[in-house]
């Protein structure tokens, strides 16, 4: 049966958004011949969608920025959950990656000297957003697409053919990771457009999927976040990190209906939006946590100074981190003081003129205008809480991005845990992209290398049992399994109302109990998901196969949401709303249960995932130096800070 | 909120083959095309083929043609409609359909890389690019650029002429020579390459008649005839029709 | 609705065997034709006015007001016109009305507009009629060859151009005088003269070819701080190009035919001072 398609790649990548594509730069640079796979076109990966910019300490805006200030800021928004030997590469390799895409083309907005200009964002001490208005994530995408590009010419002027080292397989999806005993012996494939399966074998995979958020109705996120390089891993034996922390961001579009959940960018913010609830308060005032008092404004008029005079004025509290801005949002709602469609109130249209708002936000103006007859120079937007992003992910090295147990196996990006803690911070994604994916790409090409003579065999026995798994939905209706044959748009409504229900901004035991039990029944409905038609370019067997992924991913956020008794970051229990210093240094762990990668035999009650604690590595003492002993005692358990 | 039955006509097919078939479907308050189209997947057509990824009009994923005029399904709303219309939705017509509203765009991937990439600046480090926001301001208003391909179809020299294509890259890459031509950065000339004479020799300039339905159906609203087109045709005009200038390259180049 | 089940033969254009099959040149429902009619109204209008204006070679001037259409005059056959703009160039070979002479230019000008170019691509030529309204035409190679390949030349035009409506600046002036060349007066003609002009430079200066030299040729406008202020003017003059060509020619007829009117006796221009 297995006669399909197989080709020979050094490093396949797969996902072609900001990671993916940076792996892919990175690993044919490095002479590795690179594949890159991506469920949609060429260029239009989710990392489009990114509004407000790159954090990196450039220091353009205000000299005082440093790699520091940076890292002090990633661990503050992560509420020291953070891997924070990934926040410390992060906050010290942004500037080179942000300045590389100049040589490659990118055209960033400028300051008055001529440099790339940097605006405010949530949670950073310094204006520190590399940004072109409001849609630095396609110049970003574009940037690294053109790169690829400019690659597969050099590449044709030697060969001849343009995709000799570096090819990209666009509309294509990976459902397995092949392994050849404990190592990544390849991917097995199918082609969306004909439905071919093929497989492309190499010695090292990076997974850049992105994230989870199309579990969930109300969300940012496009039809491809479905957790597929989450569920891969998982499959393949790697552990999730920390799944919980599910970031809400706290403006998405709440009317009309159809747009629910499309961002609102942090920029508007950023510029001076303000947020203000039904009596027409700025609400955030009262809610700044203790740990960011000194940090925050008192009063309005310091708020407003802080504009103008940043270095002897505090921040507004808008610009608090997206959980802080986002569970507050959802209190006001919750109180009776929210907006006619359920949201509260985000107005620019008092904060600047109507010119400068067109020219700052021009894509927010037009979203608006456009989608819901609103014109933003002249009245508020209603904005509320939209699922955002993943910080947990899989479990990985945070100098290799190596993911853990698998040989061969590297993730980078949204899909990748650790970097982020409990909590992103704004603008810190893009540049969280470009520095792990570079160091994916770079440490799988090396890994590929050293394997050059002896590649890991596919095993047909993978490839034959991958291909019945994805064609499973085409004899469901035939083998008439202990029920009727399932609607998969049905089912994925389901999931999404049950994790936006259960699983959502705000957690309690009793609902998250609940969800996986629900999860269990549609996990068992989804083994009759049906398909019509034929495998030709079909949307409906395409969502069934993604829902086993989004099943998985879901468990991992509810069963670690159930296990984690306290609240941080993007996880909020309302039955333990504190932080607790002792879950501070506590990661949890999502396996599958079976080690072998199988799904079927799997008791439904008892779910397919396995969780396991782990104590986190202490902070290394000179990172812990950057901070405040006054700080720290907040965060970290009196043990830790006399170690 | 209300909501009401439109009525629609949506092709499915392929390449061997295919056409119009009618749907009635639910419409409510604020739904914009795409809506509709994931609704008629959802309850009665499950394998309608559609591309679509944002849904918020950032991505440019969801190109088809909706009543004949070339649009982005997700940035459509419903209420530019009459409700008693019946509105038809199709594939882009410039490019080789592959099933339902899923056409082959590879074109549009194939001119891409016919455009030699920007040449960065011998000698200028990375974090040394200084550039004035002026400078950059037109090849930014490009690089809005979501690669809808709608220009692209759009554009009779291809849509109307199969024939064209092999010669023509279409307005959104002649747009992107544009770009790189106006980079302030970009060091294309001093490596001999004349980003001005090859869009006319190699990108086929010559075949647009700056008829400006390119403009028209941006969606992100990029003067790409009156900003970039017109703009490079000028500069080609410099190149190779200015008497003067052409002059002064023969006196130059013989006295090196 | 004319769709079609079959594949089509390979025909070219949107009925190309690989394109989904759909018969119909378009389905728009809207009234697509609306506009290239009234641009081919418009255009044709205006081509048999001046046509018989250009050739009839009479009733062009009524002292102080000369037509734009014989300005400047270049040959014998002239009108003279009181200090006005005749410049015996051509002597007394050229038999015919002298309009023809000096209309080459502003016509060409026209000819090769960016603007117009579209304008009676669509209108004349339907190429394309409208948006994603298949053409008729088998074959297409635009301006890549000769004769369209001429259009490269509007630069030429719009230097003459400028120079055109430097004369008729002139008249204009002229225009501040009464029938009997006393400066200092004005009536309903220098009014219309008046708005003529300032059309005439608007949609003159406003010209694609205009834009790229004052500025759009350059590569750093932060070097060029001058040049890069008047590139953003013509800029947002060169946006309503399309405003101006067809303001600026109705003016032009308008002005031409108040000539007319006066000078074949109709009516007297009504003197304010």
């Amino acid at each position: 049966m297995s006669v399909v398609d197989r080709q020979e790649w050094d490093v396949v990548v797969v996902g072609a958004g900001g990671a993916g594509l940076r792996a892919a730069i990175e690993a044919r640079e490095r002479g590795a011949r690179t594949a890159v796979i991506c469920k949609s076109l060429f260029g239009k990966a989710h990392t489009v969608m990114a509004e407000g910019g790159i954090a990196a300490a450039m220091a353009n805006a205000n000299e005082h920025d440093n790699w520091q200030v940076h890292f002090r800021d990633t661990m503050r928004g992560g509420k020291f959950l953070n891997q924070w030997r990934m926040a410390e590469l992060h906050a010290q390799e942004a500037p080179d990656r942000v300045w590389e895409l100049e040589t490659w083309g990118a055209l960033f907005d400028r300051t008055k000297d001529g440099r790339i200009s940097q605006r405010n964002f949530g949670g950073h001490e310094y204006p520190r957003l590399a940004h072109v208005g409001d849609r630095t994530g396609l110049e970003l995408i574009r940037t690294l697409q053109q790169k690829i590009v400019a690659l597969q010419q050099e590449d044709f002027k030697e060969t001849g053919d343009y995709e000799s080292r570096l090819k990209v397989f666009q509309e294509c999806t990976v459902t397995r990771v092949l392994k050849d005993g404990p190592q990544v012996s390849g991917v097995f494939a199918y082609e969306r457009e004909s439905g071919r399966f093929f497989v492309l074998e190499a010695p090292a995979v990076v997974v850049a999927t992105g994230g989870i958020g199309k579990s969930f109705k109300v969300t940012s996120n496009s039809w491809e976040y479905t957790g597929d390089g989450h569920a891969l891993a998982l499959l393949a034996g790697a552990p999730l990190l920390n799944m919980e922390f599910v970031q809400f961001h706290p403006t998405g579009m709440v009317w009309p209906p159809s747009v629910k959940g499309i961002l609102v960018t942090e920029s508007v913010r950023g510029d001076g939006g303000v947020l203000r609830n039904s009596d027409g308060k700025r609400f955030m005032f009262d809610y700044i946590p203790d740990v960011f008092k000194e940090k925050y404004a008192e009063s309005e008029d310091e708020g407003d100074r802080w504009y103008e005079d940043p270095d002897n004025n505090r921040r507004p509290p808008e610009l608090l981190p997206r959980d802080e801005v986002a569970r507050a949002i959802n209190a006001e709602v919750k109180a009776g003081r929210g907006s006619p469609h359920g949201g509260v109130f985000l107005d620019v249209s008092t904060r600047m003129p109507a010119e400068v708002i067109r020219r700052r936000l021009p894509s927010m103006y037009h979203q608006f205008k456009e989608l819901a007859d609103v014109d933003i120079t002249a009245e508020a937007m209603e904005v509320g809480p939209t699922c955002h992003y993943v910080m947990g992910g899989i479990a990985v090295d945070s100098d290799t991005a190596a993911a853990r147990g698998v040989p061969g196996l590297y993730a980078a990006g949204e899909v990748a845990g650790g970097m982020h803690g409990s909590n992103r911070l704004g603008g810190n994604s893009l540049s969280d992209l470009l520095v792990f994916g570079r160091r994916a790409g770079w440490h799988a090409a090396e890994y590929a290398q050293g394997l050059a003579h002896r590649r890991p065999p596919v095993d047909d026995a993978q490839v034959d049992t991958a291909a019945a798994e994805a064609l499973r939905p085409f004899s469901a209706e035939a083998e008439g399994e202990a029920g009727p044959p399932e609607n998969a748009y049905t089912l994925h409504q389901e999931l999404q109302q049950t994790m936006n229900d259960l699983v959502g901004i705000i957690r309690r035991e009793g609902e998250m109990e609940q969800a996986l039990h629900r999860l269990a029944e549609l996990r068992e409905r989804a083994r009759r998901a049906g398909v019509e038609g034929h495998r030709q370019f079909n949307p409906g067997w395409h969502l069934a196969l993604d829902l086993r992924n989004m099943l998985l991913v879901s468990e991992c956020v509810a069963r670690a949401a159930l296990e984690r008794t306290e609240s941080r970051g993007g996880h909020t229990r309302e039955d333990h709303p504190t932080m607790d210093r002792a879950w501070r240094n506590v990661n949890l762990l999502c396996t599958l249960a079976d080690p072998t990668g199988g799904l079927a035999a799997t008791d439904p009650a008892r779910g397919q995932i396995r969780l396991a604690r782990e104590t986190t590595d202490p902070i290394r003492p000179d990172l812990l130096a950057l901070f405040e002993k006054e700080e720290l005692v907040k965060y970290l358990a009196e043990e830790e800070l006399y170690e | 909120m209300s909501s009401y039955e439109a009525r629609f006509k949506v092709w499915r097919g392929d390449g061997q083959g295919g056409g119009l078939k009618d749907f009635t479907v639910e419409v409510n308050d604020g739904e914009v095309v795409l809506d509709i189209v994931h609704r008629i997947q959802a309850t009665q057509a499950p394998d309608l083929a559609v591309r679509w990824n944002c849904k918020a009009g950032k991505c440019g994923s969801c190109s088809a043609e909706i009543n004949g005029r070339p649009r982005l399904l997700c940035m459509t709303r419903m209420s530019v409609f009459d409700r008693t219309e019946t509105i038809t939705i199709t594939p882009l017509r410039a490019f080789p359909v592959v099933r339902d509203l899923v056409t082959n765009v590879g074109f549009n991937y194939q001119k891409a890389r016919e455009v030699p990439a920007f040449v960065p600046p011998a000698g200028v480090g990375p974090g040394e690019y200084r550039m004035m926001q002026e400078d950059v301001d037109r090849s930014q208003e490009f690089r809005k650029c979501i690669e809808c391909f709608l220009c692209q179809d759009t554009c009779h020299v291809v849509r109307d002429h199969e024939e064209n294509k092999p010669a023509f890259a279409g307005p959104r890459f002649l747009m992107r020579v544009a770009e790189l031509d106006m980079h302030p950065l970009d060091a294309a000339a001093e490596t001999g390459l004349d980003r001005k004479r090859t869009a006319q020799d190699e990108h086929g300039l010559g075949y647009c008649n700056i008829t400006k339905c390119c403009t028209e159906v941006c969606p992100e609203g990029i003067k790409i005839t009156d900003n970039a087109l017109i703009p490079l045709k000028e500069r080609a005009v410099d190149r190779k029709y200015d008497p003067l200038v052409w002059l002064g390259s023969k006196i130059r180049r013989r006295t090196p | 609705m004319a769709t079609g089940t079959e594949p089509q033969q390979n025909s070219g254009g949107v009925r190309t065997r690989t394109r989904a099959a759909i018969t119909a040149p378009h389905l728009r429902t809207d009234r697509w034709w609306l506009a290239p009619a009234v641009t081919a109204a418009g255009l044709l209008a205006f081509v048999v006015y001046s046509t018989w204006r250009a050739f009839a070679n009479t009733h062009y001037y009524a002292a102080p007001y000369v037509s734009p259409f014989y300005s400047p005059c270049l040959a014998e056959n002239c009108r003279t016109m009181g200090a006005g703009p005749n410049a015996d160039l051509f002597g007394a070979w050229w038999a015919i009305s002298p309009a023809i002479i000096i209309l080459i230019f502003p016509l060409g000008f026209r000819l090769t507009c960016y603007y117009y170019r579209k304008a009676y691509y669509r209108a004349f030529w339907a190429s394309p009629p409208a948006c994603a309204v298949a053409e008729p035409h088998r074959k297409y190679t635009g301006e890549t060859r000769f004769p369209l390949i001429l259009q490269n030349l509007h630069r030429y035009f719009f230097y003459a151009a400028l120079l055109v409506a430097a004369v008729l600046t002139y008249d204009t002036v002229l225009a501040f005088r009464d029938p009997h060349y006393r400066w200092g007066h004005m009536g309903l003609g220098t009014l219309v003269f008046l708005a003529n002009i300032v059309l005439i430079w608007a949609y003159t200066l406003s010209c694609h070819s205009c834009r790229h030299i004052v500025g759009g040729k350059l590569k750093h406008f932060s070097k060029h701080p001058v040049r890069y202020r008047t590139w953003q003017f013509i800029g947002k003059l060169n946006a309503r190009h399309m405003q101006l060509a067809w303001a600026s020619l109705l003016s032009v007829a308008l002005a031409d035919f108040y000539v007319y009117l006066v000078a074949s006796g109709v009516f007297d221009d009504p003197r304010f001072f």
